[in-house]
């Protein structure tokens, strides 16, 4: 039998061949342009979605966003390793970053692991080894935002976000003020100090309002002012150089409050000016000193 | 060649009614792969096909079963990944994109794409889109619907427009400083997706989808995307090749042209045009091993690019 297996002439080929440069120089200018702009189109869509929202916290040891962006090859491999569940991968329309890993305090905040398994797990250099001490990441600041609804802005005692933080009296302390409302009692208001927070979200985690919490941890971008560089703090001034310096200031004795540090106003109970038999004024239909007893 | 076989050639020349050509010559959809079931039975008529969704859908289960069952065999996701808490393994193309941006990754993932690199520089560039990318399963599907559907014509884009993106991947990488490829990388997204989950992602793979069966035929990974292009070029001096070994037995049905993901690289193979070899060198081929199966006169078969011989 024939076989048809010989190599056909390729007179075909050739005439209608190299038709030369200028032909090829068209394609490829359609082609590089149709394929330029699809990346281009990619690149825009990228920068344009590489904000992060506010509620988005990066795992601990996170590159700044701009380097993280370039680093993450959104393996997941943080997720795997991380023992609570804290970490995801963003979602197409998570509005995060698609495949990039975050949390959100108020779901599941940051347990803080000592061995840090995330930073460990990472292979992309995303997430910086160099973070060995968890407390001095710095996921992001906590920030009581809401000062119109914090219980303890309201002379409450619920103090719940300072009893869960981790860096208790550090990270969070609790400030005594005077409260002018019932003008008898104190308030004691949760403060952030971004020294010590580590942006874990456990405070945002554990607010006990019902619905959105009262402190939250954003990231510090948003969360903190800039230095102004331009303004002497004169105390730290005055710390350095062993004195004033702008000499000795007058000070004015503050009656009752002779033995307290100048200018330091606050009242504790006890302290101040004392008035012979003060009661205070008796409030109408009970309530507080309403003279119940158990 | 049409008059030679409408003369009537000899009975084993006969093109099979219900090839490509001859269903054309019978004006009736064609069958591709048809003649080769009838010959050589179901299962060796699809024997690559099925060896490659067991690679594929196996390779997705390693990666599942830690999340579903807690068997945690691998971990990560086909970007980056752990095996068995020892092996890493990452993306080159990722890893390629990253120093584009102006990162310097870990050892980890450094060694992880070096394996990979060289697994697919030894054995073959595109063994990943047919073997382990799971965006082949998408593309698949809506060219075998197509076929299915008889659906004829769209408008691919040129064939090298993937090389083009690939480079410009590489630079939008370098001008932003951001994977920025990687927000909308179907194929890392679907990948991810069935393992993490997928939010909006399904809108992207169901767009390749209704792309490839709509408008262009093989569109996705025949022409545009980047990745493949990526490993195609990993593929030019790799291992493992088709060759069109019997050639001489070849009845011009045309069903492997019809099967094929990437159909430009069988013709310099089978009727010897620019080379006198029957090995299938271009790197575009994904050796699927598909013009194996659909052949039900044999003349493919995957062997090595040092085997010439034919038979």
């Amino acid at each position: 039998m024939t076989m048809n297996d010989k190599v056909k002439p390729t007179a075909r080929a050739a005439a209608s061949a190299p038709s030369p440069r200028r032909r090829f120089l068209k394609d490829a200018a359609g082609v590089a342009g149709g394929a330029g702009l699809l990346a281009l189109g990619a690149g825009m869509y990228a920068k344009q979605a590489s904000a992060l929202p506010a509620t988005a916290i990066r795992p601990p040891g996170a590159l700044a966003e701009d380097d993280f962006l370039a680093a993450c090859v959104r393996c997941g491999l943080c997720v795997r390793d991380c023992p609570y569940d804290t970490l995801k991968l963003a979602k197409l329309g998570d509005g995060v970053a698609t495949g990039t890993p975050y949390f959100e305090a108020r779901a599941i905040p940051c347990e803080m692991c000592e061995d840090i398994p995330c930073v460990v797990a990472c292979p992309s250099g995303a997430l910086d080894r160099g973070l060995t001490d968890i407390g001095k990441a710095k996921m992001g600041l906590a920030v009581l935002i809401d000062q119109e609804n914090c219980l303890n802005f309201l002379g409450l005692r619920c103090d719940v976000c300072y009893r869960v933080c981790p860096v208790i009296d550090k990270a969070i302390t609790l400030e005594r003020m005077h409260n002018p409302r019932s003008d008898r009692h104190a308030m004691l208001l949760p403060t952030v100090h971004s020294e010590h927070c580590t942006g874990c979200g456990k405070c945002e985690k554990s607010c006990v309002l019902p619905g959105e919490s009262a402190i939250k941890v954003l990231p510090i971008k948003l969360a903190q002012g800039s230095k102004a560089e331009h303004y002497l703090r004169g105390w730290e001034e005055k710390d350095a150089a062993g004195e004033s310096l702008i000499g000795d200031q007058v000070e004015l004795p503050v009656r009752g409050l002779e033995d307290k540090a100048y200018g330091d106003t606050r009242v504790a109970p006890g302290e101040g000016p004392q008035v012979p038999d003060y009661k205070p004024a008796q409030l109408p239909g009970g309530g507080l000193d309403s003279g119940w007893k158990p | 060649m049409n008059a030679q076989t409408a003369a009537g050639a000899k009975p084993e020349r006969k093109v099979p009614p219900t090839s490509v050509r001859g269903a054309a010559m019978r004006g009736v959809a064609a069958r591709p792969g048809h003649e080769a079931i009838e010959t050589k039975g179901w299962l060796r008529a699809h024997k690559w096909l099925l060896l490659r969704r067991v690679s594929q859908l196996g390779i997705l289960a390693l990666f599942l079963v830690g999340p579903w069952f807690g068997w945690w065999i691998v971990k990560g996701n086909l970007s980056s990944s752990l095996t068995l808490g020892v092996l890493p393994l990452t993306d080159p193309f990722l890893v390629s994109q990253q120093l584009a941006a102006g990162q310097w990754p870990y050892r980890e993932a450094l060694i992880g794409g070096g394996i990979v690199l060289a697994f697919y520089l030894l054995v073959g560039g595109r063994l990943f889109c047919s073997w382990v990318c799971p965006v082949n399963l998408v593309t698949d599907a809506a060219a075998w619907l197509r076929r299915r559907l008889g659906l004829k014509g769209g408008k691919a884009p040129a064939g090298n427009t993937r090389h083009w993106l690939l480079g410009f991947v590489l630079v939008i990488a370098a001008v932003t400083g951001s994977l920025a490829w990687e927000w909308v990388n179907p194929v890392s997204m679907l990948h991810r997706g069935l393992i993490f989950g997928f939010g909006l992602a399904w809108g992207i793979v169901g767009g390749i989808f209704f792309y490839d069966l709509l408008i262009a035929p093989r569109g996705w990974c025949g022409h545009l995307c980047p990745q493949g292009a990526f490993y195609a070029l990993l593929g030019r001096a790799s291992l493992v090749k088709v060759s069109a070994a019997k050639r001489s037995a070849c009845n011009d049905c045309m069903d492997c042209f019809a099967v094929c993901p990437e159909p430009q690289v069988i013709r310099p193979a089978l009727k010897g045009v620019g080379q006198d070899h029957p090995l299938i060198l271009d790197a575009d081929c994904t050796t699927c091993g598909r013009c194996v199966d659909v052949c039900g006169k044999d003349v493919f078969r995957i062997t090595t690019r040092f085997n010439r011989s034919e038979s």
